[in-house]
């Protein structure tokens, strides 16, 4: 092979995105939606430092259809329940990244 | 004997005060340059954060000064100074002697098409703030009507916050005026998506957050914080958006059927005019200097000239008709204490 390669856009375009599973997920955690991005979560989990672990980023990657991203860095979590604590909008993050588990997986595992 | 108070500006401010200083058996006189009263509120439709209807409050607003003196239609020829008094004379021809004036002349919005990347005036389907509450009220604007609206953005902070356009000032208003208009329009259009970017949220008055929070969790509006570098459009005349998700750091583009810019507060030239007749002093900003930005916001360096409302600077309603009391009651103050 040559030395040349196309390297994927990294855009995210909001056109494609399919927002079927993220709609599902926010009826039945409607508090997926008032995450306003401070970052408290990310500060105090204790995985982030390692793995870059981010409730924020997680909820963020979904919203945008960039599923595989989230999953990666949500694989890292240790359900220790800290970034619940800290929210300031009493989102039940714990909780909230269960759900997701529950719904994503259910049609990847095909 | 009965004191003149010259009112410039026929805007909330100027009503406002002029029904106050008629409560103290004062006669004020309104000059206003356009036809009508109310001044930029009157184009408005509902005001947050309860969706009052505007016209109900400049209905209010004129029956309670209804008693001032008003001429419409007039602006300001030349303004001089006599011994204890100023000579306003007014472009009908009128002369005006009085110890004092309050400037209400308030601001002026921004033109959006001086930031040509935004497309306002090219293409067709970005429209503005006030285009859309004009839509609000009267139903009528072909760029919405009869249009297959799926998808609506809302761009902040156009000509604020901005070096270039000479506005590095914040329009205060234009935060809690997007989610507002987004959240009417998810209610008209609840099948659209509808995206606000944003370079920061600033929710600072009371019940701004619980609106915000409205918007996000019940309405499903997506905020999205990067400022919209350009806009194109595309071969179906709708309008395709570029801007950076600075919170994931990544490039961002959404075609969409509506793009309102949400224009800003900038200073109004005719209230430089005017106050460049009197030598008073320009802020910074460009809008009018007060004598001090904590203690005297409605004072000037000058006796007998009083500010108030958005003159010296972007205010929200309920912070325009405060103003207008308060530099009513400076005024009260200042001929009780003369008298004596």
């Amino acid at each position: 092979m040559f030395g040349f390669r196309i390297s994927p856009s990294s855009a995210i375009n909001l056109d494609n995105v399919s927002r079927d599973r993220f709609s599902e997920l926010c009826r039945i955690e409607p508090d997926a939606l008032r995450c306003m991005a401070c970052g408290s979560c990310s500060a105090t989990c204790p995985a982030a430092e390692f793995s870059g672990m981010s409730v924020r980023k997680v909820l963020l990657y979904l919203q945008r259809g960039k599923e595989e991203e989230a999953f990666k860095i949500m694989n890292n979590c240790m359900l220790c329940g800290k970034c619940t604590m800290v929210c300031p909008r009493g989102i039940n993050t714990r909780h909230l990244l269960l759900t997701i588990c529950r719904i994503y997986e259910k049609e990847d595992r095909r | 004997m009965k004191e003149i108070v010259v009112i410039i500006g026929g805007g909330i401010a100027g009503l406002e005060a002029a029904s106050q200083l008629l409560k103290l058996g004062y006669t004020p006189i309104i000059v206003e340059k356009s036809g009508q009263l109310g001044g930029h509120v009157a184009q408005w439709n509902r005001l947050f954060p309860d969706m009052t209807p505007a016209k109900d409050l400049v209905s209010d607003l004129i029956a309670s000064s209804k008693d001032a003196n008003i001429f419409l239609n007039a602006e300001i020829s030349f303004i001089n100074r006599l011994k204890d008094n100023y000579n306003v004379m007014l472009s009908n021809g009128i002369s005006i002697i009085s110890r004092y004036i309050l400037f209400t002349t308030g601001f002026r919005l921004f033109e959006a098409q001086k930031k040509e990347e935004y497309g306002y005036g090219i293409y067709n389907q970005v429209i503005t703030n006030a285009d859309l509450e004009h839509w609000f009220n009267t139903g009528k604007d072909d760029r919405i009507n009869g249009k297959e609206i799926k998808s609506i953005g809302f761009v902040h902070c156009v000509g604020s916050r901005d070096e270039k356009a000479r506005n590095s000032q914040c329009s205060k208003v234009c935060c809690i005026t997007a989610i507002k208009q987004a959240i009417e329009m998810k209610e008209k259009f609840p099948d659209a998506e509808i995206y606000c970017f944003y370079m920061d949220l600033r929710l600072f008055g009371k019940k701004f957050e619980d609106f915000y929070i409205k918007a996000q969790r019940d309405h499903g509006i997506h905020f999205i914080r990067g400022r919209v570098s350009e806009v194109s459009e595309n071969i179906d005349g709708n309008v395709i958006v570029k801007a950076e998700d600075t919170l994931l750091g990544k490039p961002i583009k959404v075609t969409l059927n509506l793009l309102v810019l949400m224009s800003g507060m900038v200073c109004n030239p005719d209230s430089t005019r005017s106050a460049s007749m009197l030598s008073l002093p320009i802020d910074s900003d460009g809008f009018l200097k007060s004598s001090d930005n904590v203690m005297h916001i409605t004072s000037s360096p000058r006796n007998g000239i009083y500010y108030a409302g958005a003159c010296t600077g972007p205010k929200t309603v309920p912070e325009t008709l405060a103003e207008a009391r308060s530099a009513v009651l400076e005024i009260h103050s200042r001929i009780i204490g003369q008298q004596k």
